[in-house]
C-alpha cells in the first residue's frame, strides 16, 4: 500500500494558482509512491517544476525531449529490468505530448509492451506554449491557433480518442480520470502501476489561464465537465469498459458558459446550432459509455 | 554552488521560491466550522496544507498562493478568502 | 590471431564484448548487418542485453538515454537519414552528459537519397557535442569501440561517442581483424558504475530547463570538457597499446609526413588508398605525406598545426561540403593553420559513393602543387 500521506511534489513550483495540471502532478505521485520514477514531456508540468536549480520532484525524474517521453521511458523500463530494480516507471505529458508529437513514440512503447504507466495531464491545449490547439482540444474551443473570429467557432474537430487507440493497441489497462475526483484518480494510478504492461490514465485537469476562470473553480469545472457527458470517467480492462461514472446529466451550456474559451458561443449571439452540436457530442458519449442515471419517474 | 554536470538537481531548492508572495487573497481557516473531512489538504496544488496531530488544516501561508481552491471546494464552508493587507 | 571477417560484424562482436545492458536501434543500410548480428547475439543468449526494436531512430537514441539515465551501459548505431532523424536528441543526450556509444556507418545524406558512403552524416552533427571518432579499417572501427566507452565513461568526460566506418566500404567489406577477448575488453573496460542515475534511493532530476542566468555556462562546461577529454583519448588509447599492441592515442597521425612538401589530410577509409598512392609517389620521388584525422570532435587543432608545420601546401580531402562553402575539414585546417602562411587547399569527393581511387589522390597532388584547390574534384562534365 502506498503511504497517501506522502508528498512528493514539493512546494515553491511555478504553477499557476489554481493549476490543474499541479494538483495533478501531486495526486499522481500520491497515487505511485516514492518508488517511483518519472518521465516527462516537455510542457507546463515539467516547466513549472524544474528551473535549474529548482526541482519539485522528491523522486527521480527525467525529461528529454517534448515528443519522446515513451521512448525514453522504454529504455528506462528495459534497464531497470536488466539491473533487477524495481522502481516502477511513470510517464507525464500533456495532450500536446500526448496526442500529438508524441504519437510515434507512445505507440511504439505500447506496441512492444513494456511495463510503464503513462499519465496524461489533459488541458486540451499546448498550454506552455500560449494556448495553441491540439488534438485535444474539443470541438468549438477557441485556442490561438484556432481562434473564434467572425468566420469561425474556434476548433473546428472532436478530441481524438487517446484512450481508445491505447486500448487497441493491447494496453491491459486504460483509464480516464480528473482532478474532480482526486480518490478515484490516485485509484486509477495504483490500479495502473500494479497492473503489468504499458498501462495509460487521462487525466482532465482544467486550465485557468488557457480556458479562462479563475483558479478557485478548477474543481467544479471539472466536475461541470463530468456531469454534462463533455467527459467521461471510465475504465478499460484489456481493451473492454467495466466501469463507468454515472451522472444526472446537466445540459452543456452550464459548462460552456463558465470559460472564456467558449465565450464567442454565447456573445455577441447566442450560436444554438453550435451549441446544439457540443450537445450532440455529450449525448453520443452518454449513450457510448451509459452515463446517464436513469431516474425513475412517478 | 558548483555548475551541475548535465543542469541535475536534487530536490530542496524550490522551497528558496516563497510563492506565498503570489498572493493577493488569503485562505482564513475557522477551524470551529471545520469537519476535518481533510478535502483543503487534497485538493491543495501547492500541497502546502498540513494536518496536525490534532486534525487542524493549516496551509502554509509561505507558499500559499491565494487560487482559493481550498475556500471553494470546503463542504462545510469553514474558508474564506480575505484580501490581504500588505 | 586475425581472423576475414565483414566489417559490420567485426564491430557487433567489438560491441558485444563491451557488454551492453541495452540496445535501441532501428535498420538502415549500410547499418542493418550490425544490428541483426546482434539480435541474433542476443537470441542465442550470447549476449545479454535488452534489445528493443525501436519504432524509429529518434526513438532508439531516446531509449538510449532512457537507459543510460537509469545507469545502464547502452549502444545503438544508425546513419545519414537515420541520424538525421536523431539531431535533436543528439544534442539533448550530449547536453545531458550521457555516455552512449553509437556507430555511424558513414552515408551521404538526401535529397537527392543515396544509399552510398560520404561523410555528410556525422559532419553535419559535428556541432552537436558528441566525440567522433574516424577508424581508417575494420580493424581500427573495431578497437575505436572500447576507447569509446572507455573515454566517455570516465567521470571527467561524461559524453556520448559518434564511431564512424564508412557504410559499404568498410562495412561491407571483408577484412582481417583481430578480435579481443572477453576478459581482455573485462580488464580493459570496467563495469559502467555512474555517480549519478535516476534511483528512489538518491532522487535526482535530470533535464531541467537553464535559464539564461545558466545556459551560457552549461554551454562552457560542455565544451570545456569535450575539449578536456583529449587527455583521456590519449590516455585510454596508450592503455590500449599497453594492453593489445595497437596505438590509437593520437588524435592525428602522419604517414610519410617528416620531410613532405604535400601533405594530405584526410579522414577514415579513404586515408588506406591515399597511404598506397602516396607509396607510389614516393617512389616516383614525390614529396608527399598524409595527415590522418582519427578524432575530428574535439578537433585537434593544436596538434594538427604542429604536425602541418613544415609542409609547403595542405590538401584536403573532404567527403563532406558544408553547402555554400566548403567541407569541414578544409574549414578547420584552414582555421588551424591561419597565420602560418601554408596554402591550404580544400577538395570535395567520394559523395554519394563516387570510388576515390589512386589516381585521383595523385591528380589532386597535382592540382595542389599547382594552386588549384577549393573545388568539386572530378565532376562528370558530360553529365552536368
Amino acid at each position: 500500500m502506498v503511504d497517501k500521506n506522502l508528498e512528493l511534489f514539493d512546494c515553491g513550483h511555478r504553477a499557476c494558482g489554481g493549476c490543474g495540471a499541479a494538483l495533478a502532478a501531486r495526486l499522481v505521485l500520491k497515487g505511485a509512491g516514492a518508488n517511483t520514477i518519472v518521465v516527462s514531456a516537455t510542457g507546463c508540468m515539467e516547466v513549472f517544476s524544474t528551473p535549474y536549480p529548482e526541482t519539485a520532484w522528491k523522486v527521480p525524474w527525467i525529461h528529454s525531449l517534448f515528443e519522446n517521453a515513451s521512448a525514453v521511458a522504454s529504455g528506462v523500463v528495459a534497464s531497470l529490468k536488466k539491473q533487477g530494480r524495481t522502481e516502477k516507471v511513470v510517464v507525464m505529458g500533456g495532450d500536446g505530448a500526448t496526442f500529438d508529437i508524441g504519437m510515434l513514440c507512445i505507440s511504439g512503447a505500447f506496441e512492444r509492451g513494456h511495463d510503464l504507466t503513462y499519465i496524461c495531464y489533459d488541458n486540451e491545449a499546448y498550454m506552455n506554449t500560449g494556448i495553441q490547439r491540439s488534438g485535444a482540444t474539443p470541438y468549438d474551443a477557441s485556442t490561438t491557433t484556432s481562434p473564434a473570429g467572425s468566420c469561425s467557432f474556434g476548433n473546428k474537430r472532436p478530441k481524438k480518442d487517446m484512450p481508445q487507440i491505447l486500448a487497441a493497441h493491447g494496453a491491459p489497462y486504460v483509464a480516464t480520470a480528473s482532478v474532480a475526483y482526486p480518490t478515484d484518480l490516485m485509484q486509477k494510478v495504483e490500479k495502473a502501476i500494479n497492473t503489468p504492461g504499458p498501462c495509460y490514465v487521462q487525466v482532465h485537469a482544467p486550465c485557468c489561464t488557457g480556458w479562462g476562470f479563475e483558479g478557485e473553480q478548477t474543481i467544479a469545472i471539472a466536475k461541470l465537465a463530468i456531469e454534462t457527458g463533455l467527459w467521461v470517467n471510465y475504465e478499460m480492462v484489456d481493451g473492454k469498459v467495466v466501469k463507468v461514472k454515472k451522472v444526472v446529466r446537466k445540459p452543456v451550456e452550464e459548462y460552456l458558459k463558465t470559460q472564456k474559451r467558449f465565450r464567442h458561443l454565447f456573445k455577441p449571439k447566442r450560436q444554438d446550432a453550435e451549441i446544439a452540436a457540443i450537445q450532440a457530442i455529450a449525448d453520443k458519449n452518454a449513450e457510448k459509455y451509459g452515463i446517464d442515471i436513469k431516474l425513475k419517474k412517478e | 554552488m558548483a555548475l551541475a554536470v548535465g543542469c541535475r538537481a536534487r530536490p530542496g531548492k524550490t522551497r528558496d521560491n516563497k510563492t506565498g508572495s503570489w498572493r493577493v487573497f488569503k485562505p482564513v481557516f475557522d477551524h470551529e466550522k471545520c469537519s476535518q473531512c481533510g478535502t483543503c489538504k487534497t485538493i491543495c496544488p501547492e500541497g502546502c496544507i498540513s494536518e496536525s496531530a490534532d486534525e487542524v488544516f493549516t496551509p502554509d501561508y509561505t507558499y500559499c498562493k491565494g487560487c482559493g481552491l481550498c475556500a471553494q471546494e470546503c463542504p462545510g464552508e469553514a474558508i474564506e478568502m480575505k484580501q490581504e493587507e500588505k | 590471431m586475425p581472423e576475414l571477417i565483414e566489417g559490420s560484424l567485426a564491430v557487433a562482436e567489438a560491441v558485444r564484448l563491451c557488454r551492453p545492458q541495452v540496445i535501441a536501434a532501428y535498420p538502415i543500410t549500410p547499418q542493418t548487418h550490425i544490428v541483426e548480428a546482434l539480435a541474433e547475439m542476443v537470441a542465442n543468449c550470447k549476449l545479454d542485453a535488452d534489445y528493443i526494436t525501436v519504432e524509429s531512430e529518434f526513438s532508439a537514441l531516446s531509449a538510449c538515454l532512457g537507459a543510460s539515465a537509469a545507469g545502464s551501459r547502452t549502444y545503438s548505431a544508425t546513419t545519414s537519414q537515420g541520424l538525421a532523424l536523431m539531431f535533436e536528441v543528439c544534442f539533448n543526450v550530449a547536453g545531458m552528459r550521457m555516455p552512449i556509444v553509437m556507430t555511424i556507418a558513414n552515408r551521404a545524406l538526401g535529397a537527392p537519397l543515396s544509399i552510398w558512403n560520404d561523410q555528410q552524416d556525422s559532419i553535419s552533427l559535428r556541432d552537436s557535442g558528441w566525440l567522433q571518432f574516424y577508424a581508417e579499417d575494420n580493424q581500427e572501427a573495431t578497437d575505436l569501440h572500447y576507447i569509446a566507452y572507455r573515454v566517455c565513461e570516465d567521470p571527467s568526460v561524461l559524453l556520448p561517442a559518434f564511431v564512424c566506418f564508412d557504410g559499404f566500404i568498410l562495412s561491407h567489406t571483408y577484412e582481417p581483424v583481430e578480435q579481443l577477448t572477453q576478459p581482455d575488453v573485462d580488464t580493459y573496460l570496467p563495469k559502467f558504475a555512474p555517480k549519478e542515475r535516476l534511483d528512489a534511493a538518491d532522487p535526482i532530476s535530470f533535464g531541467m530547463f537553464a535559464s539564461p542566468d545558466y545556459y551560457h555556462e552549461f554551454r562552457y562546461a560542455h565544451d570545456k570538457a569535450l575539449k578536456d577529454s583529449k587527455a583521456i583519448i590519449e590516455k585510454a588509447g596508450k592503455e590500449f597499446a599497453k594492453l593489445f599492441g595497437r596505438d590509437y592515442s593520437a588524435m592525428v597521425e602522419g604517414y610519410h609526413l617528416k620531410d613532405a612538401e604535400t601533405v594530405l589530410v584526410a579522414m577514415g577509409s579513404i586515408c588506406g588508398t591515399t597511404k598506397d598512392a602516396i607509396d607510389e609517389m614516393r617512389a616516383d620521388g614525390k614529396k608527399v605525406g598524409l595527415l590522418k584525422i582519427r578524432v575530428f570532435r574535439p578537433f585537434p587543432t593544436e596538434d594538427l598545426a604542429k604536425a602541418l608545420s613544415s609542409a609547403k601546401r595542405v590538401a584536403v580531402l573532404d567527403k563532406n561540403i558544408s553547402l555554400g562553402s566548403k567541407g569541414a575539414a578544409t574549414l578547420e585546417v584552414k582555421d588551424a593553420l591561419y597565420g602560418s602562411g601554408i596554402p591550404v587547399y580544400g577538395y570535395i569527393l567520394g559523395l554519394g559513393g563516387r570510388d576515390v581511387r589512386k589516381k585521383d589522390i595523385k591528380e589532386i597532388v597535382v592540382l595542389a602543387e599547382k594552386g588549384q584547390g577549393d573545388q568539386f574534384y572530378g565532376l562528370r562534365k558530360e553529365v552536368l
